[in-house]
This record gives C-alpha cells, structure tokens and sequence, in this order.
C-alpha cells in the first residue's frame, strides 16, 4: 500500500487535512500543559485541606513544597516560549468582536449562526490572555513565595497580599483551564486531534476557523494536502 | 493543668471529704513578664537554649545590650533593649521577646500543613515540625514576627512555652531561671491578677503613672502578657505592636477567597456537565465536506 502521507511542519498531512499546529507548537502546548497540571495539583492541596491527600500523593508536603516553584518557573519559561509562538495569533480583532456576537449560537451548537473565526476564535483568544496575565502575577508573587525569608521584614507586610494575589489569579487559572479542557476534548470534536497531532480535517477547518483556513488556502499551501493523494 | 489526672476522689483509711476533693486548677497556662523588674540578665536567654539543647552560638554586637537583633529559628528568647529619652531623664527598658501564643494565633490561621500548628487547650501554640513543609506562611500570619525558618531542615520553629515541661507539670526553663521574679507563670486569671496587682503598685509607688497591661485583644488576648511602663508605648519596647492582629488579606485569603473559590470551582464544574448533558457535543459537519469536494 502506497503511502497517503506527507510530513510538513514536523507534521503528517493525510488527505483531505490541514495542518493546524506545527510540531513544535503542539511541544510548547503539552508541556505548558504538563507543568500547569502539577501546579494544579500541588496548588489546590495547599489552598485547602480537604485536597492535601494530594500531597501524600505526589510525595508528601515537603516535597510539593520544593517542587511546586521549579515547576512554576518551567511554567513560565513555557508561557514566553508560547507567547513567541502565537503572540501576532491572539490581537483581538474586528472580527473577533463579531464572532463575541453570536457567541450564544456558538454554546449551543446553532453553529450555522456563529460568525467565521481566525486562526483561534475570541474565546480561545480571552483564554490565552486570562493565562498570560495570571501567569505574571503568579511568577512575581511565586518568586517572593518561594524565598519569603529574603523579603525584607520592611516590606514582610507585603506578603498577605502577595500570597492573596497569587491565589486569586490561581483561581482565574483554574476556571480558565476547566473551561479549556471542556471546549478541547469534550465539546468541540476534532479540537483535541488538532493539538495532539497538529492536522485536522479540511472540513473541520472550515466549520471552526474558517478565516484561517482561507488565509491558509491564499498563502501557505503546504499546510494543505494537495489533491493529487 | 498537666496533674489534673492525678486529682483526688477518694483516700484509703479516710472517713470522706477527702482534701483537696474537687478542687481543680484553671487550665490555661500564661506567662507574666514584668518589663518594670527585668534587668536584662539574659538567665532566660541561656535556660531556654540549655532546656531545649541548641548551642549558644555566636551573638551580634549592635552597640546596645542586646544578644542580637532578633530572635532565631535556635533562639527564641530574646531580652529586647532600648534606650529612651523621658522626662527624667534617660530610661533603659529590657523586654522578653518570645511567642506570644496568642489566643487566635494568625500562624496557624496561615499554615496549610495538616498537624504542622497545634493550639492546646491550655493556650500553647505548638509547632510540630514532623509535618511542617517549609513554606513560611506563619511567619506571614504572625504579627509578632516569632517564627523563625531554617534554611538546612526546611522547617519552622519557634518558643514552645516549654510544653514538654508544662506537660509534665513544671513551669517553663526561663521561669525557673529569672533571678529577680520578674517572670511569673500560672493560670491567665491569676497572672491578670498578680499584674493588676503590680500596675496598682507602680501607680501608687512610683512615677508610671500610666503603668497598665500588654494583653492585645487584636489576637483574642495572649498567653504572654507584659507589664509596661508606658501601656500606651508598646513600640518602645524593642518594637512590641500596639494592636497586633492577623493582617486583614491573610483573613480574606484563608476566609472569603477560600470558599468562593471553592464553590466558583464546584459550580463551574457542575455548570460545564450540565452544558454537556442539555447540548453535547458540536455535531460533525458532512455537508461542508461535500462542498469541499466540489471544490
């Protein structure tokens, strides 16, 4: 049997597919996803005692307490990394705000009324900014929260309100991420192949990011399988 | 008290209202510091390290009679020292610094750690490093700035109101040790009461005219109180907070923050299923393949 694949962006491109996300997009997404997951954990065991069997899980207080920042750190470095990637993806357009629009179609499947979405539409969009902003207020509460015993005692007043800020934008995180995880492999179908194996059906491009599939078909077709398979 | 377990119910050979019969301490344990007696001998300073085995390590000399500026994670009693200016002239105060136990403590309001903070029933506040996990959130909580992190164990450790000795029924190693009765221990009624006593001394006797009780209510009242020249200067003291209390966003934090969060996470998650349940998920979408087809 003769192959029927392609690879492009350090992606295999099947008949019929496009590429969605390069390789080393779906890298940084998965490993943001990894390190976010532990924080998750190692975080909810700390914000409350009814989770800390969390921590005798993933090896006991102390050892969260030690892991939890390097983890936070990789976070961090993973979130630049990406907003190298995607940063020109997610400006908010014109066509975003259209998009906002008929975004009560789009909750309920009526997705014949759903203006055409870019490459991410404005909720994937609102998304990536919720995490980015959060992200900066976790790191610089974070990096005082893992040495509080250099804060100077001057400025120790200071630490309630570092450590509440931190876990307020931890919870913006969390309600971000379930919201994320429920569109990616639960409600939108297909959504989940895209960031595992970076190609999607063409079809599917066209019902979920239609403007991203025409700027792909105008300006970069070896994202496309062309129709010779 | 420890020795409530020995109290008397009946004698041998006794023909009955047997002494002592029903008679029981109050519970509660507090230390007395009469800042108008100490004369700054640090006696306490070296029983607290000889009672709980830390070596007397190396002291800061900053040009004032004072061991070093604050207390240690292997040194938790400190005398305090300042020198102010008053009316008569130049005045040297000496103040005991160590855990105050508050009532409420804002230590183990802050700490996540299961078991790492323990509040006896008679008023010590304990820590138990076995379950401690370094993260310092007490030293956050506490308005008094007592706990005090090791950075080679990782852990936090602070006075213990000698609750090994209370425990066993002795008063703590800094009490037996203070040479001019400037420290006082018993139940928090009688150590009121005896520092009553001495307030109405001073005002009597001397010129403290404003001579009064450290016992903040800010952290629902301590189980070391002070006697003070001034009560109204509670600063002066080596830096003693007026009117301590758990820092409003520790509260708001460990309150509101916590079960908002808790429900936002519950609900969310209850709001995502029944989404799911009333919606599914988004349908495929044949007919646009077809008009790919004809493309």
């Amino acid at each position: 049997m003769s192959t029927n694949i392609v690879a492009s962006h350090g992606t295999d491109l099947r008949k019929g597919e496009i590429i969605r996300y390069t390789f080393k997009e779906r890298i940084c997404h998965w490993l943001s996803a990894i390190s976010y997951v532990y924080l998750l954990l190692t975080g909810l065991a700390l914000f409350t005692p009814y989770l800390y069997w969390i921590a005798y899980v993933l090896g006991g207080g102390p050892t969260i307490r030690f892991w939890h920042p390097w983890a936070g750190l990789a976070f961090f470095v993973v979130q630049l990394w990406m907003h190298s990637l995607w940063h020109s993806e997610m400006k908010v357009t014109d066509q975003d705000r259209q998009w906002s629009k008929t975004v009560k179609s789009y909750v309920t499947n009526r997705d014949e009324e759903v203006a055409p979405a870019g490459t991410f539409n404005h909720g994937q969009k609102q998304f990536y900014w919720a995490m980015f902003y959060s992200t900066l207020v976790l790191i610089v509460t974070g990096l005082l929260m893992w040495f509080p015993e250099l804060v100077s005692l001057k400025a120790h007043g200071l630490m309630p309100v570092v450590i509440f800020l931190h876990c307020a934008a931890a919870l913006v995180t969390i309600g971000a991420f379930v919201i994320h995880v429920y569109m990616g492999v639960v409600f939108v179908s297909g959504g989940l192949q895209g960031i595992l194996w970076g190609h999607v059906p063409i079809s599917w491009a066209k019902a979920h990011h239609r403007l991203w599939y025409e700027k792909v078909k105008r300006e970069d077709r070896s994202r496309i399988s062309s129709s010779e398979f | 008290m420890s020795n409530g377990q020995l109290e008397i119910k009946a004698i041998s050979g006794h023909r009955g209202g047997t002494p002592g019969q029903g008679v029981s301490r109050d519970y509660d344990v507090c230390k007395l510091v009469d800042t108008t007696t100490c004369i700054g001998c640090k006696a306490c300073e070296v029983a607290c390290l000889e009672w709980n085995g830390y070596a007397f390590h190396e002291t800061t000399f900053d040009n004032t009679y004072q061991t070093m500026p604050e207390t240690a994670w292997n040194f938790w009693n400190l005398i305090k020292f300042n020198e102010v200016e008053t009316d008569n002239g130049l005045q040297w105060l000496m103040r005991k610094d160590q855990c105050m136990h508050c009532a409420e403590p804002g230590c183990l309001a802050a700490c996540p750690a299961p078991g790492a903070i323990v509040q006896y029933m008679n008023g010590i506040v304990d820590f138990n490093q076995d379950h401690c996990i370094g993260c310092q959130y007490c030293v956050t909580g506490c308005p008094f700035n007592i706990p005090k992190f090791n950075a080679e164990t990782k852990k936090v450790y602070k006075c213990t109101l000698c609750s090994d000795r209370v425990g066993a029924g002795l008063e703590p190693a800094c009490i037996k040790s203070c040479p001019t009765g400037c420290l006082h221990f018993g139940s928090k009624d009688d150590m009121l009461d005896l520092a009553q006593h001495r307030v109405g001394q001073l005002h009597d006797q001397t010129s403290y005219k404003n001579a009064g009780i450290y016992d903040p209510a800010g952290v629902g009242g301590t189980h070391v109180i002070y006697v003070l020249h001034d009560k109204d200067k509670p600063e002066q003291y080596g830096g003693l907070p007026k009117d301590p209390t758990i820092p409003f966003f520790v509260k708001m934090w460990k309150g509101p923050l916590k079960w908002l969060g808790g429900i936002a996470m519950g609900l969310g998650v209850a709001a995502l299923f029944g989404h799911y349940v009333r919606y599914g998920p988004k349908p495929p979408h044949d007919e646009s393949e077809g008009r790919d087809k004809a493309q």
